[in-house]
């Protein structure tokens, strides 16, 4: 084991991880991250903390994560390239994980043009993949990126982001060799409702390998609501929305929609168990938390194994 | 070439409103291809300040010049005869023309009548497009003559994040993905290989965090 994370164990295990995620609240309420958490305690083994995701400014990933982290729970901090330079990553990184965190995803993230700081300039001093590699040389040759030894190194497992449907496709297995390259452990991907391309994907993630390398977990969002149907295919860069999910939801009255969504997430679970090189399953129920457990329970993923 | 843009008039009336007899200089490089600030450009800002000056009663007095090269002090020294005789100086060049006349006449204010925007190359008449940020350290032989840290929204250096759709960034559908047109390009070139080898982290002294820069060149100076 390269760490002490929970997600590690489980997936060196050989079943498939669950992890589920919790967006922290635009102000100071605790509370709102600690009820969250508790609606996914028994059903994951690692809960994402979004960074200020859609850049928007919320409690910092870091600080929710200790919060979940104490109560017991698995956080999993996201952390940005936009908002941070090295040094600043770095030093979080350090604080995350002397409160035990010791799971992160490593992300460009969304331009701040999609927030409520359109103004702001973004950092960018190192992409994701730069990012992995300084994580990475920070647990395993406990050196700063600048060079420097680390008094007590951070052992982090590594998590990057995979979205299969952005252009260019055929650069997008290359994308996530290169991420492996830089020392990745597991992948999160981006929501999957095209399940066809995203087995093309995988098909060529295992020519080459690198399912040898590299954990996979599919991404799984339920739907709430045609509405919520139309408006990611249109509206959410990366996205890919096939006409036949936004017919199948509207083929059912607005009421039974959401249960429509749920059942299409369990299904697209159940279909992807079966692709060679899906390790588990990242579901993201954006703003609908409480629905996590019973997705993971349809879907046979329940209970969650002790390690 | 450095490209800008005339600043909105009434800012730049807000700036000459204290002072009647006015320098207004133009540069003949940059700001002139751009047509932005060079002699026409001079010409047509002059005439609106009377205008406007008119409409109001007031008098100015806009003496025109336009600079063969703004940030050039062998050129702004042409300036010397005429400041005397003036309130104010306004820039039509870039930052640069600007801070070189405000460096030389020490009790004159002046003021900037462009907005520099970017490092730029003209696309066609009339449209410029930014193409450099002066990174200090190219990797444009790397990256099949597309700049990332230009032409990427994020400056990423290890391919395109996944906003990307139909080819364009997630920014905006005028743009294009910066990394969907390097991997186009290092296909034409048969380089394909060359996407998968790892772009270290920037060192990013070279353009602008180790300070302003300066080059010295000793055999010149």
């Amino acid at each position: 084991m390269k760490t002490d994370s929970r997600l590690e164990k489980v997936l060196a295990s050989g079943e498939l991880a669950v992890t589920s995620e919790c967006g922290p609240p635009r102000g100071c309420r605790p509370e709102k991250v600690t009820e969250k958490a508790a609606l996914l305690k028994d059903h994951v083994d690692g809960i994402n903390v979004t960074d200020n995701q859609t850049a928007m400014v919320r409690m910092s990933s870091c600080t929710a994560g200790i919060l979940i982290k104490q109560m017991g729970l698995d956080p999993i901090i996201q952390m940005v390239s936009r908002d941070r330079n090295r040094l600043a990553m770095q030093s979080e990184i350090l604080g995350a994980y002397s409160f035990g965190i010791n799971t992160m995803l490593c992300l460009s993230g969304d331009h701040a043009k999609f927030g409520d700081h359109p103004m702001a300039q973004g950092v960018f001093d190192i992409d994701s993949v730069q990012m992995i590699k300084m994580v990475q040389q920070m647990r395993d040759k406990s050196l700063f990126q600048g060079g420097a030894k680390i008094d007590g190194p951070p052992k982090m497992f590594i998590g990057a982001a995979a979205n299969p449907f952005a252009d260019p496709f055929e650069l997008r297995v290359m994308r996530l060799a290169k991420k492996v390259k830089a020392g990745v452990d597991f992948i999160q991907t981006q929501c999957i409702f095209n399940l066809d391309k995203f087995e093309e994907w995988m098909k060529g993630v295992v020519d080459r390998g690198l399912d040898e390398q590299v954990h996979i977990l599919a991404g799984i969002t339920p739907m709430k609501s045609v509405g919520m149907a139309r408006y990611m295919k249109n509206k959410v860069p990366g996205m890919d929305i096939p006409d036949d999910v936004i017919k199948r939801l509207e083929g059912v009255p607005k009421e039974q929609q959401p249960e429509e969504g749920i059942k299409m997430a369990v299904e697209a679970i159940e279909r992807l168990k079966q692709v060679k090189g899906v390790h588990g399953f990242h579901i993201m129920a954006i703003e609908w938390e409480e629905k996590v457990p019973q997705i993971v329970e349809k879907a046979g993923l329940y209970p969650r194994p002790k390690v | 070439m450095i490209t800008a843009e005339q600043k909105p008039i009434q800012e730049i009336i807000q700036y000459i409103a204290p002072y009647s007899k006015i320098l207004l200089v133009g540069c003949n490089e940059c700001v002139t291809v751009c047509a932005a600030g060079g002699r026409k450009e001079v010409g047509l800002l002059a005439s609106a300040l009377h205008l406007n000056h008119l409409k109001q009663g007031k008098n100015i007095d806009i003496r025109e010049i336009t600079l063969e090269r703004q940030c050039d002090p062998e050129y702004v020294e042409e300036l010397a005869p005429y400041i005397d005789g003036v309130d104010a100086v306004v820039s039509m060049a870039c930052g640069c023309g600007v801070q070189t006349i405000a460096a030389r006449f020490k009790k004159t204010p002046v003021f900037p009548a462009v907005n520099t925007r970017f490092m730029g190359a003209s696309l066609s008449q009339g449209v410029w497009s930014e193409r450099c940020k002066g990174c200090g350290d190219c990797v444009l032989g790397i990256t099949g003559g597309i700049c990332p840290v230009a032409r990427c929204s994020k400056h990423l250096f290890n391919g395109p994040c996944g906003g990307t759709s139909n080819g364009q960034c997630e920014v905006s559908p005028d743009i294009d993905c910066a990394w969907r047109l390097i991997w186009e390009r290092l296909k034409e070139l048969g380089m394909e290989s060359r996407y998968e080898e790892l772009m270290e982290a920037k060192d990013w002294r070279p353009g602008g965090a180790g300070g302003p820069g300066t080059i010295i060149r000793e055999d010149l100076a």
